[in-house]
């Protein structure tokens, strides 16, 4: 019930190819990020999915059946879009109840699913309230409501939590989490983001310019990203990709390690260098370290204990287990 | 305007405008009041030199009890109600027709626009004598060209012509305001519509309509306004006459064609307060239409 494959899919806008041929499987009731820098192709990847663009080339299969020129509708999906996309004349419960009105379900039946997901979402106190008169993220579950009632066969959130802040965001994404392990439910969910794409994903799809860098699940990609662009986008604050004499050394062209994998000391180390800007996040401590034998500042994590000054000289050394090394084409060497 | 100096001064600056608008709407609205309540025929000899005999509501009695009383309502409701109906309905079609990306798309918003830019009389002397004559017109060769009898527009068909000539020139104006409504309306809107399962027709009722309401809700408040005082075009078409007889068409009569200014006055203060009514109406539906 929702295993989503996309078999040779591409999409042009006119003479610009956005999507080049792309092979992808999404298993049934799998967590599925689209993740990657603004303009790679993730939102027109989901939109080809829903049907909301018609795809270039290829096929898209749901569940076994060719869905490539079905339209939206009967697609079975249910997406969840960036501005939520209330009607804003229509109470909450009417926004839940539209597609089952859509489809003309009697009203008792109506009624029942849709105090089910505002039980669910917890919008029983707002079902008579206008869309206008909610917070972003009360209106961001009754979105999701709206979603749910239908009980698709996988839902689609286009980057459904860029618009909230912070601490509610962290909220929300814990809320869909919990909610796909509640429903079991297939979630294709696109996000710029990386840090939701780690927390909520059980697999990862890095896009980069229309094409999939990496797929695999979120410590698949920390522990072994394919080549430099994945290891530079996973992973917060972002890897340390040195090349030169140092990377030759390792037999690489670059070499890359993450800031929580190098030693820092103010007595002895491999390389050399001075402390730039520190950040301090109170359990943790980021040091921007600008070593002579890079032209790069390196970003090191230490703990938030350790006190080094604005200038002062330190030494690093990178953790061996956790070194990777990647080739002129910027893949990785095992 | 937050503290007490500013209020003042704003108060200041803005009672020159004030003052005139109210002057502006006072004096003519006072005089308006006082001849309805006095015998004034100029042709008779009356003149405010020597004194106009007061003759209490007589003139808003007369006014009423006239034959043409009824018939000129109820013409100023069917002119105005028809204007409305198709200004809106072709308008919300014109507009989703032209949100649709097509070629030319610039010179054809112009085009459509164009009618309003025609001054009344000018566009109802076109009707009459380019498109509604029945010799010459363009219309009496269509019907010729089906072998049928031309119509004799102005007078055997006389209400629907004002209709279809105020229409043409109020249609610009509703399509301009309902265009810009549309292209207001999220896209994802739509979309999310798509995907809950409601075809085309359905989008239209359940997301665009709505979405349209508060638009058109000031369509009809402004053109209401403007065609309770319709005069050019029926001065200019049929002068007054096969029925075309409006409320300020009759007040015109009464003062102009009768010498009667008492009289007219008196329907004057009729037509304020029939306007009154329609603009009480009209607030609470756009009031309510204009919070959400």
């Amino acid at each position: 019930m929702g295993r989503i494959v996309l078999d040779q899919v591409s999409k042009s806008f006119g003479e610009v190819e956005v999507i080049p041929p792309l092979d992808l499987t999404i298993e049934d009731g799998e967590f599925t990020v689209f993740v990657g820098p603004s303009g790679c192709g993730k939102s027109t990847l989901l939109r080809l999915i829903a049907g909301l663009e018609d795809s270039s080339g290829g096929h898209i299969r749901i569940d076994g059946a060719d869905a490539t020129n079905v339209p939206p509708a009967k697609r079975g999906l249910a997406m969840v879009f960036q501005s939520y996309a209330l009607y804003p004349h229509m109470s909450v419960r009417k926004n839940i109840a539209f597609p089952l009105r859509m489809a003309k379900l009697d009203q008792v039946e109506i009624d029942r699913r849709v105090d089910g997901a505002a039980a669910v979402l917890n919008l029983g106190d707002y079902l008579d309230r206008r869309p206008g008169q909610l917070s972003g993220g009360q209106r961001q579950r009754v979105a999701i409501g709206r979603a749910i009632v239908r009980e698709p066969a996988a839902f689609l959130f286009d980057e459904p939590l860029s618009n909230l802040d912070a601490a509610l965001r962290v909220g929300m994404r814990l809320e869909i989490s919990e909610l796909h392990k509640r429903l079991q439910t297939t979630m294709v969910y696109v996000t710029h983001d990386q840090v939701e794409a780690m927390t909520m994903a059980d697999k990862i799809v890095v896009l980069h310019a229309g094409r999939v860098e990496q797929v695999g699940s979120p410590l698949e990609l920390y522990r072994a990203p394919r080549n430099t662009f994945v290891a530079g986008f996973i992973g917060s604050p972002k890897m340390n990709l040195l090349e030169g004499p140092e990377a030759a050394k390792h037999n690489a062209r670059t070499i890359g390690t993450r800031p929580e994998h190098i030693a820092i000391s103010e007595t002895d180390g491999e390389w050399a260098g001075t402390v730039g800007v520190s950040e301090h996040l109170g359990s943790d401590t980021f040091f921007h370290v600008k070593c002579d034998a890079f032209p790069e500042p390196l970003t090191v994590r230490a703990s938030g204990e350790m006190t080094v000054g604005y200038g002062a000289k330190v030494f690093l050394t990178p953790d061996p287990a956790h070194l990777h090394r990647f080739d002129e084409q910027g893949l990785r060497l095992e | 305007m937050a503290t007490q100096h500013s209020r003042s001064a704003a108060r200041l600056m803005m009672a020159p405008a004030v003052i005139l608008l109210l002057g502006w709407m006072l004096v003519p609205l006072t005089m308006t009041l006082f001849f309805s309540f006095k015998k004034y025929l100029p042709l008779r000899g009356d003149s405010m030199a020597n004194g106009l005999e007061w003759v209490g509501f007589d003139n808003y009695v007369r006014f009423v009890s006239s034959s043409s009383f009824w018939p000129s309502i109820q013409a100023t409701l069917i002119i105005v109600g028809g204007v409305l109906a198709i200004t809106i309905v072709l308008g919300v079609l014109l507009a989703i027709l032209l949100d649709q990306p097509m070629w030319g798309q610039g010179i054809v918003r112009i085009l459509v626009i164009a009618p309003f830019f025609v001054m009344p009389t000018v566009s109802a002397l076109v009707w009459k004598n380019m498109f509604m004559d029945p010799v010459n017109g363009l219309l009496a060769h269509l019907w010729r060209a089906f072998g049928a009898e031309p119509v004799q527009w102005l007078s055997q068909a006389s209400l629907p012509s004002l209709i279809m000539i105020v229409s043409w020139q109020w249609l610009p104006f509703a399509t301009l305001i309902l265009l810009t409504a549309i292209q207001s309306l999220d896209s994802e809107q739509l979309e999310a519509a798509e995907m809950d399962g409601a075809p085309v027709l359905k989008r239209f009722w359940f997301i665009v309509l709505p979405h349209l309401s508060r638009a058109i809700t000031i369509v009809i408040l402004i053109q209401t306004i403007f065609l309770l005082a319709l005069f050019a075009e029926i001065f200019v078409t049929t002068g007054g006459a096969f029925g075309t007889k409006t409320l300020s068409y009759l007040i015109f009569q009464r003062v102009l064609e009768s010498q009667n200014v008492g009289l007219g006055s008196a329907g004057g203060v009729y037509a304020i307060i029939l306007a009154n009514i329609v603009a009480i109406f009209l607030m609470r539906i756009v009031g309510k239409n204009l919070d959400a």
